[in-house]
C-alpha cells in the first residue's frame, strides 16, 4: 500500500479527469481516497452508512471541480480533505461557513511541473513527520481535525515542520499576483 | 498590502478543521482574503488535514465506485465558480454574509461617537461592525472568552501596536484594552467574541444589555 501511495502521481490523474473525463483515472483516485474520506468522516462521528454516502459524494465533487484544483498550492490529499471537511460541515448544518475570497486569476492551466513535484514531495514529508510525532501529540492533532477540539483547546505549536510548506504556498501566491499585475 | 498582524496558527487550524464558531469563521475568512501570509499558513494547516486523511482508510461498500459514477452522471461538471464579489472595503466573504456593501450598513449609536451594527450569527458567539471616529477611543472593555478584531478601514492603536486594514487583533480573556482610532479617517472594524463584552464605565455597562454589545 505504501508503495502505491508514493509512486502514484495523483495530480496527473486529476488532470486526466479534468481534461478527458477519464473514468479509469477516476477509479484509481476513488480506490485510494474514498476509503480515507469514509474513515475520516467516521472518526468525525458519522455512521458507517452516512460516511459511505458522503464519501461517494466527495469523490463525485472531485470529478466536478477538477478544474479548480491548483497543484502548486495543494496536494490531491489536501484538496480532497477540504472537500470532505466542507461536506462534513454541510451534513452537520450547524453554522454558515464563509469562505475566503477566491483569487480571481485562479490556477494556471498548465502549472510548472517542477513546482508541482516539489509541492507533492513537501506533502509527503509532512505526512511522514506527522507519523513520527510522539503518540500523544499526534493524537491531539488528529482530534483537532476530526472536530473533537474547540478552537481554545488547539495549541499554536503543532510540533510539525510547517515552515517550508508555508513558504512554497506563499511563493505560489506571489507568482499568481505577479502574473496578474 | 502591508499587513503586520496575522491570524495565529491555532485559529487557522480551527478554520482548516472546520470547527470554529460562525462569527470566528467569518472573521478568519475575511482576514485570509486580505492576508497572503495567513492564506499560505491556512494552506499549510489544510495540508496537515490531508496528512491526517491519509491515515484514515476503512473498507468501502461493494458497489461504491459504481454509485459514485452514477452520481457524476446525474450532475454536470461545475463550470466557472460562482465567484463572490467584494464590495468597497468589504472583502467577498463579508459582503456575502451581510448581503450588501458598506454603504447599506444600518449603524446604531452606542455612545461617545462609536457606532455599531450587529451581525446575525449562531448562538454563543457574536459578530459586529464597529465604527470609531478618527482620534477617538473605543469604550474601555474587557471580555470573557476571546475577541477578534479585524480592521477594514483606517487604523487603531492598541497599547504599543498599530493595526491597519487587514490586521487582526486577538485579545485574550484577561486583557483589558482601550483601542484608539488613528487620526485621519474613521476606523471600521469587524469584531467577534465567543462571549459578550463587558464595558468598564457605569454608563456603557448599563447600556450593554440594551445594545447587545
Amino acid at each position: 500500500m505504501s508503495g502505491d501511495q508514493h509512486d502514484t502521481d495523483w495530480t496527473a490523474l486529476v488532470m486526466q479527469v479534468r481534461d478527458h473525463q477519464d473514468k479509469a483515472a477516476f477509479a484509481a483516485l476513488f480506490r485510494h481516497f474514498a476509503p480515507r474520506v469514509k474513515g475520516f468522516l467516521m472518526k468525525s462521528g458519522a455512521s458507517s452508512a452516512l460516511a459511505e454516502e458522503c464519501a461517494q459524494d466527495v469523490m463525485a465533487t472531485l470529478w466536478q471541480k477538477a478544474h479548480l484544483f491548483d497543484p502548486t498550492r495543494a496536494s490531491v490529499a489536501t484538496w480532497v480533505f477540504t472537500i470532505a471537511r466542507n461536506r462534513r460541515i454541510d451534513a452537520l448544518r450547524k453554522a454558515r461557513r464563509p469562505e475566503p475570497e477566491e483569487l480571481p486569476w485562479g490556477p494556471e492551466p498548465e502549472p510548472d511541473q517542477g513546482e508541482v513535484m516539489e509541492m507533492q514531495q513537501e506533502h509527503e514529508r509532512l505526512a511522514e513527520a506527522l507519523l513520527h510525532l510522539p503518540e500523544k501529540q499526534r493524537a491531539l492533532i488528529e482530534k483537532a481535525y476530526y472536530g473533537d477540539l474547540s478552537h481554545s483547546e488547539i495549541a499554536d505549536q503543532t510540533g510539525l515542520p510547517l515552515g517550508t510548506i508555508k513558504s512554497r504556498i506563499r511563493l505560489a501566491l506571489e507568482r499568481l499576483r505577479h502574473h496578474m499585475s | 498590502m502591508d499587513i503586520k498582524h496575522h491570524a495565529p496558527d491555532a485559529l487557522l487550524m480551527g478554520y482548516a478543521a472546520g470547527t470554529l464558531p460562525e462569527a470566528f469563521n467569518l472573521v478568519i475568512a475575511t482576514h485570509v482574503s486580505l492576508s497572503d501570509d495567513s492564506r499560505a499558513r491556512l494552506g499549510a494547516m489544510e495540508a496537515v488535514g490531508g496528512s491526517v486523511l491519509e491515515n484514515c482508510a476503512v473498507d468501502m461498500a461493494q458497489d461504491s465506485l459504481d454509485r459514485a459514477l452514477e452520481r457524476i452522471g446525474t450532475t454536470p461538471q461545475a463550470n466557472a465558480r460562482s465567484a463572490l464579489q467584494s464590495e468597497g472595503i468589504f472583502p467577498a466573504p463579508l459582503a456575502d454574509f451581510m448581503g450588501h456593501g458598506p454603504d447599506a450598513v444600518q449603524w446604531t449609536s452606542v455612545g461617545m461617537g462609536v457606532k455599531q451594527a450587529i451581525l446575525r450569527t449562531d448562538g454563543g458567539t457574536s459578530a459586529r461592525l464597529l465604527r470609531i471616529p478618527a482620534g477617538r477611543a473605543m469604550p474601555n472593555h474587557g471580555h470573557r472568552g476571546m475577541e477578534l478584531t479585524l480592521v477594514l478601514q483606517g487604523a487603531f492603536v492598541d497599547g504599543d501596536k498599530r493595526f491597519g486594514r487587514g490586521d487582526l487583533d486577538v485579545a485574550d480573556e484577561d486583557l483589558d484594552h482601550t483601542p484608539v482610532a488613528e487620526a485621519g479617517e474613521d476606523c471600521i472594524c469587524l469584531a467577534a467574541t465567543d462571549a459578550p463584552l463587558r464595558f468598564r464605565g457605569w454608563l456603557p455597562r448599563l447600556a450593554q444589555p440594551f445594545f447587545r454589545i
